[in-house]
């Protein structure tokens, strides 16, 4: 199971084991981390599951379909980095992915 | 003061088909929704995506399934109060006194509370001093067109909200519309009209530009925006509309003395009902052991907290379980004429 860190804006590290097939998103729900709402629960439509990732990750992950980029338009302070954590489905080229957590969800 | 057997609060499609239910067993209800139309989550956030996973319904968009159920419930000719947050919910013997944001008030024995993630609010800025101009020189909507009139607004956003109010604004005011990156995702038309105007000098648009401060006493003078590449720009501003769409909020739902477990109220899976009695909580707002968030796990929800209504609302009566097919009382308040 790759291990994916969350740090949140405090500063907290939380270094989880993430199986395969789920998305960030989930990793971070489904194991409590403070710092992502995922309100809508993964549809891309609500864009609080915001997340930014590490420079020398970003461009290692799958590229952005149609429609994130729109949501993240809502989303609390994005910058070049930022991603929806509902979007990113973990596998093993993902092992030792770094998230930073946005300060709040909007 | 309006009277009712049970009070609905979410007019999603689990609320609606609640209001089915309800109709069904004979109880009165009256439906609350924060937002200005009917739908929830399926008409706010994906009217145009198609659903699969609605049984017997191969594929529909959230508008067909918010339009058919709306015809669903017609029988029932039942109240809807949009633009209207539940704010206060209080006991009185055995009845609840609820209290809406544009003071309607309500006495029920029964509150359902069918409200997805919470009520629909406007996003807003990140900047902190902005919390102290709402209202007065930063709007995320706008009531009166206006106060706008000879005035230099700057609007934020690339959807069809921003967009549309550029085009609108522009008429009678200086428009700079500012917005995160160089692509905007409303309609291309408006786009097209947005770029247009810009042209003929009527609009400024400023992309790649996020807010960064606002400045002034007690109204707004300036505000300084940042470039992506770090560069800060000061322009001046009467006005500042922010359009980031809508985020749902728990909001007053967190004073009512429920159990909440993060954003969710736990209930029982035999009625839904709360940790208060009276009070049930179905569809994505509620969590047991199990909670599925897909639409028709609403319905089955919906279906037994409008059953568990009945005891409060009718406590002389026995409820007798009827199918739509063969009852003559559940026809005739579907409307049916039995021959």
């Amino acid at each position: 199971m790759p291990k994916i860190t969350y740090i949140e804006h405090t500063g907290k590290i939380h270094t989880i084991d993430v199986s395969n097939g789920l998305t960030v998103m989930e990793g971070a729900v489904q194991n409590d981390i403070p710092g992502i709402d995922a309100d809508c629960g993964g549809s891309m439509a609500c864009a609080t599951c915001h997340v930014y990732v590490k420079e020398e990750w970003f461009d290692k992950l799958k590229k952005k379909e149609d429609g994130e980029e729109d949501m993240l338009d809502m989303a609390h302070k994005p910058n070049k980095f930022s991603r929806l954590s509902c979007q990113l489905i973990v596998s093993d080229e993902l092992e030792g992915l770094v998230v930073n957590l946005p300060e709040i969800q909007a | 003061m309006i009277d009712t057997d049970v009070l609905v609060i979410g007019a999603g499609p689990t609320g609606l088909f609640c209001v089915h239910q309800l109709g069904i067993i004979g109880l009165k209800c009256e439906v609350v929704d924060n937002l200005d139309k009917i739908g929830g989550q399926c008409i706010e956030l994906y009217p145009d995506k198609p659903i699969y996973d609605i049984p017997a319904i191969p594929e529909c968009t959230g508008e067909e399934l918010t339009n058919n159920l709306i015809q669903q419930i017609k029988p029932f000719k039942t109240n809807f109060h949009l633009n209207n947050r539940v704010d206060e919910v209080k006991k009185n013997k055995n009845n609840w006194i609820i209290k809406t944001s544009k003071g309607k008030e309500f006495k029920s024995p029964n509150i359902i509370i069918a409200g997805g993630v919470g009520s629909f609010e406007p996003r807003k800025f990140a900047v902190k001093e902005c919390e102290k101009f709402e209202g007065i020189g930063i709007l995320y909507s706008v009531k009166d067109k206006t106060i706008f009139k000879d005035k230099i607004i700057s609007i934020f956003g690339g959807g069809d909200s921003a967009l549309d109010w550029a085009i609108e604004l522009s008429t009678s005011s200086k428009v700079q519309l500012i917005h995160r990156r160089d692509e905007f995702r409303g309609a291309q038309s408006s786009v097209n009209k947005v770029k247009e105007l810009e042209k003929e000098g009527k609009i400024e648009i400023l992309t790649q530009y996020q807010l960064n401060s606002v400045e002034g006493k007690n109204k707004i003078e300036n505000i300084s925006i940042k470039h992506d590449d770090g560069n800060i720009k000061k322009i001046e501003t009467n006005y500042i509309l922010g359009f980031f769409g809508l985020i749902m909020k728990l909001g007053p739902i967190v004073n009512w003395g429920l159990n909440l477990d993060k954003k969710h109220i736990p209930v029982n899976t035999e009625n839904f009902e709360t940790n208060q009695k009276g009070i049930f909580a179905i569809g994505d707002i509620c969590t047991y052991p199990g909670k599925l968030k897909l639409i028709l796990s609403g319905f089955h929800e919906g279906a037994l907290a409008a059953r568990g209504c009945f005891k409060y609302a009718r406590p002389n009566e026995k409820l007798r379980f009827e199918f739509t097919t063969t009852s003559k009382n559940v026809q005739e308040r579907l409307g049916l004429k039995n021959d």
